[in-house]
C-alpha cells in the first residue's frame, strides 16, 4: 500500500513534484558545477605551482633576505669599463647568482635531517649577463675662440670645450644578451625546477655526471640560439656540449640552461652555496608541520610552500578561483537552501491540502508513524527524482565547461617572498632587468584551460544534499501530519 | 457495549467557551441502533467522534466493552479504531488517487496480512455493496452515491464491532439516500453492529428504533417502539480492545 499510494500520489500531484524536484534539481546542480569549477580551479591553480616549482616538491627553503646595512647600496650588478681607446670593443660576462643570497650546500643535510622531511635537494639559479659593445667619442664644434684665462683649466691638450661649444655625435652602444642558468643537483633528477620540463630530444643528466661539462638547454632557448643536441654552449668561456633539450611542461621554463650543480657553482665562484633547496615531505598533509620545524631549527632561511605560493597567483585565474570559492559557492548553497525551504513549504501546504485525507486515514486507524513515513517517503522520492535531474544536469554543466575549456591566465608576482627570490632574482636584484629572463621568471605568466573534473565526492555529496533536502521537506511535511489530530481534522472540513 | 457516563466536552472559540458536550450519559448494547439528530452545532458529530475515539472529552467516560477510551494512549485509542469501528462520512472522505478497491484496502492496513489477502477481502467487501464491477475505479469515476458505497464497504471491510455515520446522506440525492439507507440497515442486520448514525433526515430517523436528540450538548433518548419492532440486528461478538 505505502507505494501504490505513493505513486499514485506523485502521478497526480506530478506538476507540484515536478516544482519541488526541479528546485532541488537546480541548487544540486549548481553545487555540482561549482564544485567541479572549484577543483578544476584548484587543479589549475596545482598546475601552475608545479610548474614552477617541480613535481614532487612540496617546500623550498631559501636564505632568508637580508636588510642592507645602513649605509651600504643594495646589491645589484655591477660593471666596470675601463677606458680604452676610441672604438676599442668593451665587454662583461657575468655569471651572477639570482637574487645574491646563498646558503651553504650543507644546509641540505641540515634540512634534510628534519622531522617530516623525506628528501631534500639543494639547487643553483644563476644569471648569466654579457654585455657588449663600445664606446664612441663625441665631436666638439667650436664656438667663438675665447681668450684663454689662465687657471681655468679649459686649454690643453685635453681638450676642453668653451661656452658655445657644442658636442654632437659619441655615445655608446652596447649589446646585452642574458639567459637563467641552474645548476641542479644530478643525483636527484626526480626533484627540483627540471621536473618542470619534459627532456624531448636526447636525454636529462646521468646521475654520474656530478662535474661533466654538460648541458640540458630549453627548447625555447635553444630555438632562439640555433642550439640542437651536440652543440657546444660557452657558459663564461666554458663550452657545455648540449645533450638534452626540455620543454616547459606549461609556461615557461624555470631555467634556459640546466648545468650540473657543481659546474654551475665553480663558473660562478659560489662553491659549495646553492639558492634553493627542494623539499619533499614524508606526509603531504603535514607540510605546515614541516615548514614550522624548519623554520625553528635552520636558522636564516625562509620556507615556501605550495599554500604561500598560491597567495601570489593573480590574474584571471586568481579572480576566477576567488569567485568559484566565495560567491559561487555560497551561491550554490543559498540556491539550494532556497530549493529545500520551497520544496518544505510546499510538501508542508500538500498536508494542509491533505489534511481531511490523513484525518480519514487516523480515523481508519493508521498510525501518526504510518501517515508520516507515508509523507516522507514522497518528499524523498521528489528528493531522489531532483537529486538523479540535478545529478544530471550538474554533470552536463561541468562537461559543457571541460568542453568550452575556458583559458584562464595566473600570474606569480616577482614578491612572493622566497619563491620570487630562488627563481625571480629577488627583490631589486631581479628587477633591475626587468624583461630579461630573471624578470619574467619573477612576474611568471601560465595560461591553464580551465577544466571542471566532477569527482566521486561530488557526487556523492549530491547525493546526500538531494536525500537530505528530500528529508528536510518531508520533516516540514511530516510534522505537521504527525500533529494531526483526526477529530480535528474532520472537524475543519466540516 | 457502550456506555457514556457524564461526557463533557468543552472547547474554547476565541475568549468564549463552548460546551460541545455537557454531561452526556449514554448506554447501547451490542447491536443497537441509535439515530442522532439535533440542531447544527448542538454536539452530534462530537458525540459520534467520543464514540469513535477520535476525541477525548474534556470529562467524563466513554467506555467500550469496558474500556476507557479516554484513558487509553494515543497507541491503543488507533488500535481500537483500526480493529473495531467503522466510519462513513458525510463528504465520503474517500483518498481522491486510489482506485475503489485501494481505498477500501487502506482500512484493512492497520491490521496487517498479505497484501493479497487484503486486495481479497477488498473485492468481496465491494462486491457486497453492489460495486464489484468498478474495482479499479478512482472516486472521480464513481457517481456520489457509488462513492459512498466504497466509503461504506471500506467501514465494513474489517468486520468491525460498531459503524459509526456522520450524515452518510448529506451529500446524496434523495434516491441514492433510500439506496444507501437501506444498504446500511442491511449490512447492519447482516453484520450484527451497533450502528449510530447522525442525520438531519427525519425520513430517516423515523426508521430508527432509539432515536437522540442533543441540543446544547444536552441528550434525550426516545424509544421507537414500531421501529424497534422490524429493526433488530444478529447478536455480535464482544469487542477486541
Amino acid at each position: 500500500m505505502f507505494f501504490t499510494y505513493l505513486r499514485r500520489e506523485l502521478r497526480r500531484r506530478r506538476r507540484a513534484a515536478l516544482v519541488v524536484a526541479s528546485g532541488l534539481a537546480l541548487g544540486i546542480a549548481l553545487v555540482i558545477v561549482v564544485n567541479s569549477v572549484s577543483s578544476g580551479m584548484n587543479q589549475a591553480q596545482g598546475k601552475v605551482l608545479e610548474s614552477l616549482y617541480g613535481l614532487g616538491t612540496d617546500l623550498t627553503v631559501t636564505k632568508a633576505q637580508e636588510r642592507p646595512e645602513d649605509g651600504a647600496a643594495p646589491q645589484r650588478p655591477r660593471f666596470e669599463f675601463k677606458g680604452k681607446e676610441e672604438g676599442e670593443e668593451q665587454s662583461s660576462d657575468r655569471l651572477m647568482v639570482q637574487g645574491f643570497q646563498t646558503l651553504a650546500d650543507s644546509t641540505v643535510a641540515t634540512v634534510g635531517r628534519q622531522p617530516g622531511v623525506e628528501r631534500a635537494v639543494g639547487g643553483l639559479s644563476l644569471v648569466n649577463l654579457k654585455i657588449n659593445g663600445e664606446f664612441a667619442r663625441g665631436k666638439i664644434q667650436r664656438g667663438q675662440p675665447q681668450p684663454a684665462q689662465p687657471g681655468t683649466g679649459n686649454g690643453g691638450t685635453g681638450g676642453g670645450s668653451g661656452p658655445g661649444d657644442t658636442v654632437t655625435g659619441g655615445g655608446a652602444a652596447f649589446d646585452v644578451d642574458s639567459f637563467t642558468l641552474y645548476g641542479t643537483d644530478v643525483t636527484a633528477p626526480d626533484l627540483g625546477p627540471l621536473t618542470t620540463s619534459t627532456v624531448s630530444q636526447g636525454r636529462t643528466f646521468k646521475t654520474t655526471e656530478t662535474d661533466a661539462k654538460v648541458a640540458v638547454v630549453d627548447s625555447a632557448y635553444a630555438q632562439k640560439q640555433g642550439l640542437a643536441l651536440g652543440d657546444e654552449l660557452t657558459v663564461k668561456g666554458v663550452k657545455f656540449e648540449v645533450i638534452g633539450i626540455a620543454t616547459a611542461d606549461r609556461g615557461q621554463a624555470a631555467a634556459q640552461v640546466y648545468l650540473p650543480l657543481k659546474q654551475a657553482q665553480t663558473l660562478s665562484a659560489s662553491a659549495a652555496e646553492i639558492t634553493t633547496i627542494y623539499v619533499k615531505a614524508t606526509d603531504s598533509t603535514r607540510i605546515d608541520a614541516v615548514k614550522t620545524a624548519i623554520q625553528k631549527n635552520v636558522t636564516g632561511t625562509t620556507v615556501t610552500t605550495s599554500a604561500d605560493l598560491a597567495q601570489t597567483v593573480s590574474g584571471s585565474l586568481d579572480t576566477a578561483s576567488d569567485l568559484a570559492s566565495n560567491v559561487g559557492k555560497w551561491l550554490s548553497y543559498a540556491v539550494l537552501l532556497a530549493a529545500v525551504l520551497v520544496a518544505g513549504l510546499l510538501t508542508s501546504s500538500a498536508v494542509t491540502r491533505r489534511v481531511r485525507e490523513f484525518g480519514t486515514l487516523k480515523a481508519l486507524g493508521w498510525t501518526s508513524g504510518r501517515v508520516t513515513r507515508q509523507v516522507v517517503g514522497e518528499a524523498l522520492v521528489n528528493g531522489v527524482i531532483g537529486g538523479a535531474l540535478g545529478i544530471a544536469v550538474g554533470l552536463a554543466g561541468a562537461y559543457a565547461v571541460t568542453a568550452v575549456s575556458p583559458t584562464l591566465t595566473a600570474e606569480l608576482g616577482a614578491t612572493g617572498g622566497a619563491f620570487g627570490g630562488a627563481f625571480g632574482g629577488g627583490g631589486r636584484g631581479g628587477m633591475i632587468f626587468g624583461g630579461g629572463p630573471a624578470g619574467t621568471a619573477a612576474g611568471k605568466t601560465v595560461d591553464i584551460a580551465l577544466s571542471a573534473p566532477v569527482s566521486v565526492t561530488t557526487v556523492g555529496l549530491a547525493v546526500l544534499l538531494a536525500l537530505g533536502g528530500g528529508l528536510v521537506a518531508g520533516a516540514f511535511g511530516a510534522w505537521r501530519a504527525s500533529r494531526l489530530r483526526p477529530a480535528d481534522a474532520l472537524r475543519r472540513v466540516e | 457495549m457502550y456506555e457514556l457516563i457524564g461526557v463533557t466536552k468543552q472547547y474554547r472559540r476565541g475568549q468564549q467557551r463552548v460546551d460541545a458536550l455537557a454531561g452526556v450519559d449514554l448506554t447501547l448494547e451490542q447491536g443497537d441502533r441509535l439515530v442522532i439528530q439535533g440542531p447544527t452545532g448542538g454536539g452530534k458529530s462530537t458525540l459520534l467522534q467520543m464514540l469513535g475515539g477520535l476525541d477525548r472529552p474534556t470529562s467524563g467516560q466513554v467506555l467500550l466493552d469496558g474500556i476507557d477510551l479516554a484513558a487509553l494512549s494515543e497507541r491503543r485509542l488507533t488500535a481500537v479504531r483500526g480493529q473495531n469501528i467503522g466510519f462513513v462520512f458525510q463528504s465520503f472522505n474517500l483518498i481522491p488517487t486510489l482506485t475503489a478497491q485501494e481505498n477500501v484496502e487502506t482500512a484493512l492496513v492497520p491490521l496487517g496480512g498479505r497484501p493479497a489477502e487484503r486486495r481479497s477481502r477488498a473485492a468481496e467487501a465491494l462486491e457486497s455493496v453492489g460495486l464489484g464491477e468498478r474495482l479499479g475505479h478512482l472516486p472521480s469515476e464513481l457517481s456520489g452515491g457509488q462513492q459512498q458505497r466504497v466509503a461504506i464497504a471500506r467501514a465494513l471491510v474489517k468486520r468491525p464491532k460498531v459503524l459509526l455515520a456522520d450524515e452518510p446522506t448529506g451529500n446524496l440525492d434523495e434516491s441514492m439516500r433510500d439506496e444507501i439507507v437501506e444498504l446500511l440497515e442491511g449490512l447492519w442486520k447482516e453484520h450484527g453492529l451497533t450502528f449510530v448514525m447522525v442525520t438531519h433526515d427525519s425520513a430517516i430517523a423515523r426508521r430508527a428504533p432509539r432515536l437522540a436528540t442533543i441540543r446544547k450538548g444536552r441528550i434525550t433518548i426516545k424509544e421507537n417502539r414500531a421501529a424497534a419492532g422490524e429493526n433488530r440486528s444478529a447478536t455480535p461478538d464482544p469487542v477486541d480492545a
